[in-house]
């Protein structure tokens, strides 16, 4: 009997623990909510809006005569299944694949070696930096506008004036080499971006432990490769990360520089031309949009993994 | 003793040879020099009169100020540098507050009291990035169009927010957890309130990254460009799309154009260059620390 009473006077005692540990966790958890609740509402449930369009038949410039009333007849998985034999969407989708890996290693690489450069003391390295960093600052139309009217054009770029020095007739860039073009801007623009983050990479790393490696005799170049090297990893990595994301997105760069011409239009922007930008496809064009969400998300699960070993040790 | 004290000093990658080191400097100089040219140009090209900018490329030329002027005169029916401004800077202003406003406490909640599982919330939250807006924007202008906001600046506040939130969070995230626990520990001993801790104890510790992640903000949203041009097409236009219209389909524009450039790209170049150091310390460090 009175076992019982204390067994039960426990469970109450449990209960209030755990009604308390509730408690806090909502306490713990309510500061964030506001934002969760507003990145659902505006980013995750248009997304589910999508992919319903894209199981129909919609046209928004094709309104029955009668009523007046857009039809939206649902046709399944039809708009996919005619994906492939779209051409135009083919087209679209590799120069995506092309654009994105071109602008994300070569940014990489460049900078990288700027990185490298920037690392040591000399006299104005800080304006130097500033200098490297400005490009990443400016505004992608006007990146664009200045790359094609007054870079790339044949009659009045710079290039064409320094190539016509070498005794080289002169090129219209933008014209003749659409996505190269393209990608020779996004370059520009995201190498200052892929240099900050090796540079802080480079700065975090243990001196002593530099200094260890120079004390027995190791070379600069054995350094780089075996201590520097795996230290930068995480860096190179979330670069490539974070610059995928956005070069994936491009468009800016496209409508300024190429525009309607053919050559060098990725997804995003041959999805905008087909729907909202007055090709009116709106059924399947969501469809495109659907492929280029999972296409993504194949990259995302990829780069997430490497985000999680990078949050590991921290906890 | 001197010598002992000497801190050991950052070695650079490559070589320490006195001649290659003054060399390797020189060859910085030039390579930063080069990725400023196209800048350095386009600003020349606004001080430049349109004969002398629609010509093979000068450096001598007689600078004027009045491609300045004529692109921020208004003429009517067309959208106006003011009034471009003005949408601009009330957009990203707005914007800017509500992501810092979401964005705080989030961080708080993920660094400084975790909650549980906040590494799948913070994950959540990067994913979101990793949905293209195309994904996103058919239904967007949809809902636009039916709540009457195509071409209004509330729209583009919103979406700028969602855009930026999550890098935001990320940044915060990182700043936030450099306060040392300790510090948070004593003042709770010495009986310091919430809103005590917070002002007293945690705000001046991430006040500069707090900036920082603003300024960031500030800069994604001055220069989007696909957002303004496809919900907005009249009515509250940005900087983007003014630049974009400036490009004129006849008669010579190259220095109106390069003039209207320059008045779009410095503001934010400038909030970059005061911010630079902190601002990729907090996106690195986002993950590294």
């Amino acid at each position: 009997m009175s076992n019982a009473v204390v067994d039960r006077e426990q469970e109450s005692r449990v209960a209030e623990v755990k009604r308390l540990e509730r408690r806090e966790g909502w306490k713990r958890r309510l500061p964030i909510l506001p934002a969760l609740l507003f990145t659902i509402v505006v980013t995750q449930i248009p997304f589910l809006f999508t992919l319903f369009y894209s199981l129909t038949e919609w046209r928004i410039d094709k309104p029955d005569p009668e009523t007046g009333e857009v039809p939206r007849p649902f046709i399944g998985g039809e708009n996919y299944g005619s994906l492939w034999g779209d051409k135009f969407f083919r087209d679209a989708a590799w120069v995506s694949v092309q654009m994105t890996v071109m602008a994300v290693l070569f940014s990489l690489i460049v900078g990288t070696l700027l990185a490298i450069l920037l690392d040591r003391k000399f006299f104005g390295q800080g304006f130097v930096r500033t200098l490297l960093i400005t490009p990443f600052l400016v505004m992608p139309v006007v990146a664009g506008f200045m790359w094609k009217t007054q870079m790339f054009s044949s009659t009045f770029g710079v290039i064409n004036w320094v190539i016509e020095l070498f005794g080289f007739g002169p090129t219209e860039f933008a014209t003749k080499y659409p996505l190269a073009s393209v990608v020779v801007v996004l370059v520009w623009q995201w190498s200052p971006f892929m240099m900050l983050i090796v540079l802080a990479g480079l700065q975090g790393q243990d001196q002593s432990v530099l200094e260890a490696a120079r004390v027995d005799g190791a070379t600069s170049f054995g350094i780089f490769r075996q201590i520097t090297f795996p230290q930068l990893r995480p860096f190179l990595e979330l670069g490539t990360l974070l610059g995928a994301i956005y070069l994936i997105q491009v468009y800016d760069h496209i409508e300024v520089i190429v525009g309607g011409q053919p050559g060098a239009k990725n997804l995003p922007f041959y999805i905008a031309q087909r729907s909202i930008g007055g090709g009116n496809r709106f059924g399947l064009a969501s469809s495109y949009s659907i492929i280029v969400v999972i296409a993504s998300i194949i990259i995302a699960n990829i780069g997430l993994r490497v985000l999680s070993n990078l949050l590991e040790d921290d906890s | 003793m001197a010598l002992l004290t000497r801190a050991p000093k950052a070695e650079p990658i490559l070589g320490q040879n006195r001649v290659v080191a003054n060399l390797l400097a020189l060859l910085t100089w030039v390579v930063g020099l080069l990725f400023f040219f196209p800048l350095f140009w386009l600003t020349l090209n606004g001080f430049k009169s349109e004969a002398d900018a629609n010509s093979s490329p000068k450096i001598l030329f007689e600078p004027t100020f009045d491609r300045f002027s004529e692109v921020t005169e208004s003429s009517t029916g067309l959208l106006s540098f003011t009034e471009a401004f003005g949408n601009s800077f009330w957009i990203v202003l707005i914007s800017t507050v509500l992501v810092m406003t979401l964005a705080i406490p989030a961080a708080y909640a993920l660094a400084i009291r975790p909650m549980r599982k906040w590494r799948d919330v913070l994950f959540f939250f990067i994913s979101t990035k990793f949905l293209p807006i195309v994904g996103a924007i058919m239904p967007l202008w949809i809902i636009a169009r039916d709540l009457d906001l195509l071409g209004t600046r509330t729209v583009l506040v919103v979406l700028y927010t969602a855009m930026n939130l999550p890098l935001a969070v990320w940044m915060l995230r990182s700043f936030f957890a450099e306060v040392p626990k300790e510090l948070i520990e004593a003042a709770q001993i010495d009986g310091c309130s919430l809103p005590g801790q917070l002002r007293q104890v945690i705000m001046p510790i991430v006040a500069p990254g707090l900036a920082a992640t603003a300024l960031l903000c500030v800069i994604f949203a001055w220069n989007e460009f696909f957002l303004a041009v496809q919900l907005n097409p009249t009515g509250a236009s940005t900087m983007p799309v003014w630049v974009n219209s400036q490009q004129k389909f006849q008669g010579q524009f190259l220095a109106g154009l390069s003039a209207a450039s320059v008045l779009a790209t410095f503001p934010v170049v400038i909030a970059g260059w005061v911010a630079q150091k902190r601002m990729i310390r907090g996106l690195a460090m986002g993950a590294i620390k």
